[in-house]
C-alpha cells in the first residue's frame, strides 16, 4: 500500500475560492477543510472523503446526505463529477455510514432544514476539482510533461502539445502514488463549464442513481434489510405521552404461533429528545405474528401529567395566551403610540393551525444487530449521527461501537430527524440476543409521533390615514425545545426566526411581536417547512384581510407592506439571535427586493386581475424561509356546497443557484400536495392526553383525485448562491388557497384545514 | 396450501391468515411490496392476484390459493413493463416507497382498460397514496403507458 502524504485532512484547500469559477460565497475559509487524504488501495486511487477512482476507471463518489425523495444521491455526487471531468455514465454512488471521519472533517449528516446543496456545494466542488487535479499530475509524471498542460475532460486526460491522452483508469496507479497537488494549483470550473451542475438536460432519467430500483422493488428502505435469524419487534406504547407500563399479561400473545416472546423496554428520564418512548414489545418469527402478538399482549399503563390534553381546551388557551402580552421577540418604534393616536384604528385577526403528524409512506423503521457489546443497524434515518449518539447513550456504549448504514427512507419530512425507533431496535436486539427488525405500524406513527405544533395567532393592524403604521403579531405554541427543556413554555431562536420575527414587511414603522406561553403535553418534532406553516398562513391571510378592509388591491397593497428594496437588520429591533437557517445573515441577507420580485412575477404569470367564472377565485401569497424566496399563485374553483377543487398552481421561486433544477421541479410539484394536506386534510387533535386519530381514514392525505396536478414552476434566474428547495415551496400554499376562496366566494378562513363546511358556513 | 408467485411454485404451511403482503415480504424475502397502512388504505403494498389488483395488507395468502400472484419483483422480467418504462421516462418517484404499488395498481388498470379517460384514471389511482406527492408524474405516466400497452 502506498501512502499518500498529500494533504493533512485538516490542510485547507486554498485557491478554490480566489478562482474565476463561480464563487459560491466568500466562505471557503477555514471551515471549508477537504477531507485529503485517504490512503491509497492497490490499484486505487482514494482522492479524498468522497471520491475513488479504480484502475477500471470507474468512479464511485461517496453521497454523505440521506435520500428521502429530493434526488440527493444524484444532485450531490454530479457536483463531484462535474468538477472532476468524470463521466456520469461511469460513476457509481455509495451511501456514507455514520462515521467519526465525517464529523472531523465538518460534513454534516443530518439531512434537515433544506441545507445538502447549500452546504455542501462547496466543498463538493473542491472534492471533484482536488480529485481531477491528482489525475492531470499524474499524466504529468507519466508523461514527463508540466502539469498544466494536462487537461482533463469527460473522464480523459490530454496533452495537446503531444497529442497524447489516456482515460482516468490508466491514471490511477501513478496518482495514487503522488504527492497531493498544491492547493493553490487546484481551481474549480467556470460556471459557463459546468456540464452537470445547474443543467437541467443534464438530468436525464438514466442519470438517477435509484430509479431503476425504484421502479422495480429493488430500493432497500428501513424494514427491508434481512439478516440471518433476524427477528420482527412490534411495541405497545402508552397512548398518553409519558405513560409507564405499570403490568402487563402476555400469555394470549405467547399462546400465538411465532411469537416468541415479550421485552420491556424503560421509559427513560427527560428530557426525552431522541430516546425510545418506552412499552412492550412482541417479539416473533414474523411481522404478522408480532402484530397478531401485540394486538393479544394486556398492558396497564399509568396515568400521566399528559392525560388532561383536551385539544378544545388547550387550543382556547394557544387563543387567549396569543392574544394577550407575552415575551416580546422583536420589537420596531413602538405599536402602543402608534395604536393610541386619535385618527388610529386597530383591526385584529386570529388564526388558528392544529397539530399535524409527518406521514411518509414508509412508517419508521430499523433493522440492528448487537453482538458482542457493538450495534450494526440499518435504519432509514435522516440523521446518522444522531442515530449512532443516542443509540450509545441509551445503551451505554461508545460511540465507536455504534455502526449506521443508511438506507433508503420512504419519506422523511423531519419525523425522520429522530432516533427513537433506531434505538428501540437497538435495544432490543441486545435483550433478545438476535438481529431485530422494528416495525411501527401506521396507527403507531400517528399516536406516538412528534407532531406539528399546534399553534393559535392573533395579528393586529393599526390603520392611520389608509396606511398601516403598527403590526403586532402575538404566537403561542408548544415548543420544540421541549424534547430538551420539558418546562419550556415558549418557542426559542430557531422556531422564531421560522417567518416569525423575520415578517417581511418592512414598510411598517411600529411592529411588536410576542410569544405567549403555552404548555407542552407532547412530543413536538419539526416537520415539513415548519412553523414557516402557521406564520406565512397568517401574515399573508391578515395581509389580504388588511387589503379588503381598506379596499385595496390586495397584491399592491402586500407590495406596499413590503416597501423599497431593502436588507432588514433585526439586531436594531431588539432580536439578538436571528437564527437565519444557521447560515451567515452576511451571505444570505433578508432582502425585501428579492420577496417582492417573486410576488410581482407570481402576479404577472398568474393572470391576476383578469376577471374569473363565477365561483372562480385566485389567491396569492409570499414567503421567505430556508433562505428561499417563493411566491405561489393559487386558484380555486368552489362549487354552491362548499366542496372546491385546485385548478392551476403557480410558484415562483428564488433559490439562487439550483443544482438540480429537474429535481427542483419535482421538489415544487410534491410542495403543492403537500401544501394541500396542509391546507385541507388531516389533523392531530386530543382527548385525555390521547390522539383521536389512527390511520389515513380519520387523518386524510392528498390522493390523485384531490391533488393539484397543474402545477407549474418559475424560476428566478439570478447569480444569488443556492437556499432551500425541500420545504420553503411548502408555506405559501395554505394563505394562497385561502386568500383564493375568499376571492371566489367572499368566505375569509382562519383555522386550517380548510374543510368545505367551513366555507359555506354562515 | 399451493400459489404461485411470480411464476414460481410454493407451497405454504403457516397460518392462512396471513395476510399475502407479510407472505411475500416476510417468508419469500421479496421485499419490493410495502407496508404503509395495513388496512387497505393506501396502496404501497398491491401485487396482482390473478391479474387483479389487491391490497396485499388486507388479502390473506389463503385467498390466493391455487392463483397466480405477481409482485413488483415479477411484473416483468427486466423490469421494462410500459408502466415501468413510463415511470422512468416522467421521472417519477421521489422517496419511491409506494411506486411499487403506484406501478402494479397502474399496471392492472391499463390491463382491463387499455384506454382509460383522465376520470378512469384518476378513479383508478386514488387508492394509491404517495406522500412527496408525485401525482403530477403518475397521472402522466399512466398516459403514456397507456400509448404502449
Amino acid at each position: 500500500m502506498t501512502m499518500l502524504t498529500n494533504l493533512s485532512r485538516r490542510t485547507v484547500l486554498k485557491g478554490i475560492a480566489g478562482t474565476t469559477g463561480f464563487v459560491l460565497g466568500a466562505r471557503l475559509g477555514s471551515d471549508q477543510l477537504l477531507g485529503l487524504p485517504a490512503n491509497a488501495a492497490e490499484g486505487k486511487l482514494e482522492a479524498n472523503l468522497f471520491v475513488a477512482v479504480d484502475g477500471d476507471g470507474s468512479v464511485t463518489i461517496t453521497c454523505a446526505r440521506s435520500e428521502m425523495g429530493q434526488g440527493v444521491r444524484t444532485s450531490l455526487p454530479m457536483i463531484i463529477a462535474d468538477e472532476m471531468e468524470a463521466d456520469w455514465a461511469r460513476c457509481s454512488v455509495v451511501q456514507a455510514d455514520a462515521e467519526q471521519k465525517w464529523n472531523d472533517f465538518g460534513q454534516e449528516l443530518d439531512t434537515d432544514g433544506s441545507r445538502s446543496v447549500r452546504r455542501d456545494i462547496n466543498h463538493l466542488r473542491a472534492a471533484g476539482a482536488g480529485a481531477r487535479k491528482m489525475l492531470e499530475m499524474a499524466a504529468a509524471e507519466m508523461w514527463g510533461v508540466p502539469a498544466e498542460e494536462c487537461v482533463a475532460q469527460n473522464h480523459r486526460v490530454s496533452h495537446a502539445t503531444s497529442g497524447r491522452s489516456a482515460d482516468f483508469g490508466e491514471l490511477v496507479a501513478t496518482a495514487a502514488g503522488l504527492e497531493a497537488p498544491d492547493p493553490a494549483t487546484v481551481q474549480v470550473k467556470d460556471r459557463s463549464d459546468w456540464k452537470y451542475i445547474a443543467n437541467e438536460s443534464a438530468f436525464t432519467p438514466d442519470a438517477y442513481v435509484d430509479l431503476v430500483d425504484m421502479t422495480t422493488g429493488k430500493g432497500m428502505f428501513g424494514a427491508d434489510t434481512m439478516l440471518d435469524g433476524m427477528k420482527t419487534a412490534v411495541i405497545a406504547r402508552s397512548p398518553v405521552y409519558r405513560g409507564k407500563v405499570e403490568s402487563y399479561d402476555d400469555s394470549a400473545a405467547m399462546a400465538i404461533t411465532g411469537v416468541r416472546g415479550t421485552v420491556e423496554l424503560p421509559m427513560p428520564d427527560l428530557p426525552i429528545a431522541f430516546k425510545q418512548l418506552g412499552g412492550v414489545a412482541v417479539i416473533a418469527d414474523n411481522t404478522w405474528a408480532a402484530l397478531e402478538g401485540r394486538k393479544a399482549l394486556s398492558v396497564q399503563w399509568s396515568e400521566s401529567e399528559n392525560s388532561a390534553l383536551d385539544s378544545s381546551s388547550y387550543d382556547d388557551a394557544l387563543r387567549k395566551a396569543a392574544a394577550e402580552p407575552g415575551t416580546t421577540i422583536r420589537e420596531r418604534g413602538s405599536y402602543e403610540l402608534a395604536r393610541d393616536k386619535a385618527s388610529a384604528k386597530e383591526f385584529t385577526r386570529e388564526y388558528f393551525v392544529p397539530y399535524f403528524i409527518h406521514m411518509p409512506m414508509e412508517p419508521p423503521a430499523a433493522v440492528a444487530n448487537y453482538q458482542d457489546g457493538k450495534v450494526e443497524i440499518w435504519a432509514a434515518s435522516q440523521h446518522p449521527m444522531a442515530v449512532r449518539d443516542t443509540i450509545a447513550e441509551v445503551l451505554g456504549i461508545e460511540k465507536e461501537n455504534v455502526l449506521v448504514h443508511i438506507t433508503l427512507l420512504g419519506g422523511g419530512f423531519g419525523r425522520k430527524s429522530k432516533a427513537d425507533y433506531a434505538v428501540e431496535a437497538a435495544y432490543l436486539s441486545r435483550e433478545v440476543g438476535a438481529p431485530v427488525r422494528l416495525v411501527w405500524t401506521r396507527e403507531d406513527e400517528i399516536q406516538n409521533g412528534y407532531y406539528h405544533a399546534a399553534s393559535a395567532q392573533s395579528v393586529s393592524a393599526v390603520i392611520d390615514a389608509g396606511r398601516v403604521s403598527g403590526w403586532r403579531h402575538g404566537v403561542a405554541f408548544p415548543s420544540i425545545l421541549g424534547l430538551w427543556v420539558p418546562e419550556q413554555k415558549i418557542g426559542f431562536n430557531i422556531e422564531h426566526g421560522l417567518g416569525l420575527i423575520d415578517m417581511p414587511y418592512n414598510s411598517i414603522e411600529n411592529i411588536r411581536i410576542e410569544n405567549g406561553d403555552a404548555n407542552l403535553h407532547t412530543r413536538i418534532g419539526w416537520y415539513r417547512s415548519v412553523n414557516n406553516i402557521q406564520h406565512a398562513f397568517a401574515i399573508n391571510s391578515f395581509a389580504n384581510e388588511l387589503a379588503h378592509e381598506i379596499g385595496r388591491d390586495p397584491v399592491e397593497f402586500q407590495l406596499e407592506l413590503i416597501g423599497e428594496p431593502a436588507i432588514i437588520d433585526l439586531t436594531k429591533e431588539k432580536v439578538e439571535d436571528y437564527w437565519n437557517y444557521g447560515d451567515p445573515i452576511e451571505d444570505y441577507p433578508i432582502d425585501t427586493g428579492r420577496l417582492a420580485g417573486v410576488l410581482r412575477k407570481a402576479r404577472d404569470v398568474s393572470g391576476y386581475g383578469k376577471p374569473l367564472p363565477k365561483g372562480h377565485g385566485l389567491g396569492l401569497a409570499v414567503h421567505r424561509s430556508f433562505l428561499s424566496y417563493i411566491a405561489q399563485a393559487v386558484r380555486v374553483q368552489v362549487a354552491d356546497d362548499g366542496n372546491y377543487s385546485i385548478t392551476r398552481v403557480d410558484t415562483v421561486l428564488d433559490c439562487g443557484l439550483g443544482a438540480n433544477p429537474e429535481r427542483i421541479r419535482a421538489q415544487c410539484e410534491g410542495a403543492a400536495v403537500y401544501g394541500n394536506t396542509i391546507a385541507r386534510q388531516g389533523i392531530i387533535s386530543y382527548a385525555q392526553g390521547a390522539v383521536e386519530q389512527s390511520n389515513f381514514h380519520d387523518y386524510p392525505v392528498t390522493r390523485i383525485d384531490d391533488a393539484p396536478l397543474n402545477v407549474h414552476l418559475h424560476r428566478i434566474e439570478n447569480d444569488h448562491i443556492p437556499s432551500g428547495v425541500g420545504e420553503p415551496m411548502v408555506p405559501p400554499f395554505a394563505p394562497a388557497l385561502a386568500n383564493a376562496i375568499f376571492d371566489a366566494t367572499g368566505k375569509r378562513i382562519r383555522n386550517l384545514p380548510i374543510r368545505p363546511e367551513d366555507i359555506t358556513a354562515a | 396450501m399451493n400459489l404461485t408467485v411470480n411464476g414460481n411454485p410454493q407451497e405454504f404451511g403457516g397460518d392462512p391468515n396471513m395476510p399475502l403482503l407479510w407472505y411475500v415480504r416476510d417468508v419469500l424475502g421479496l421485499t419490493g411490496s410495502k407496508f404503509a397502512c395495513g388496512t387497505g388504505l393506501c396502496g404501497s403494498c398491491t401485487v396482482h392476484v390473478g391479474g387483479e389488483a389487491v391490497r396485499a395488507c388486507i388479502t390473506p395468502v389463503s385467498a390466493a390459493e391455487g392463483m397466480e400472484v405477481t409482485t413488483i419483483e415479477g411484473l416483468d422480467a427486466e423490469g421494462n413493463h410500459p408502466v415501468q418504462r413510463a415511470w422512468r421516462a416522467h421521472n417519477v418517484p421521489q422517496c419511491g416507497y409506494c411506486q411499487s404499488g403506484q406501478i402494479m395498481q397502474a399496471a392492472a388498470l391499463l390491463s382491463q382498460n387499455p384506454d382509460p379517460s383522465d376520470q378512469e384514471i384518476l378513479d383508478g389511482m386514488s387508492g394509491n397514496i404517495c406522500r412527496c406527492g408525485t401525482y403530477q408524474r403518475i397521472f402522466a405516466a399512466v398516459k403514456t403507458a397507456a400509448k404502449e400497452v
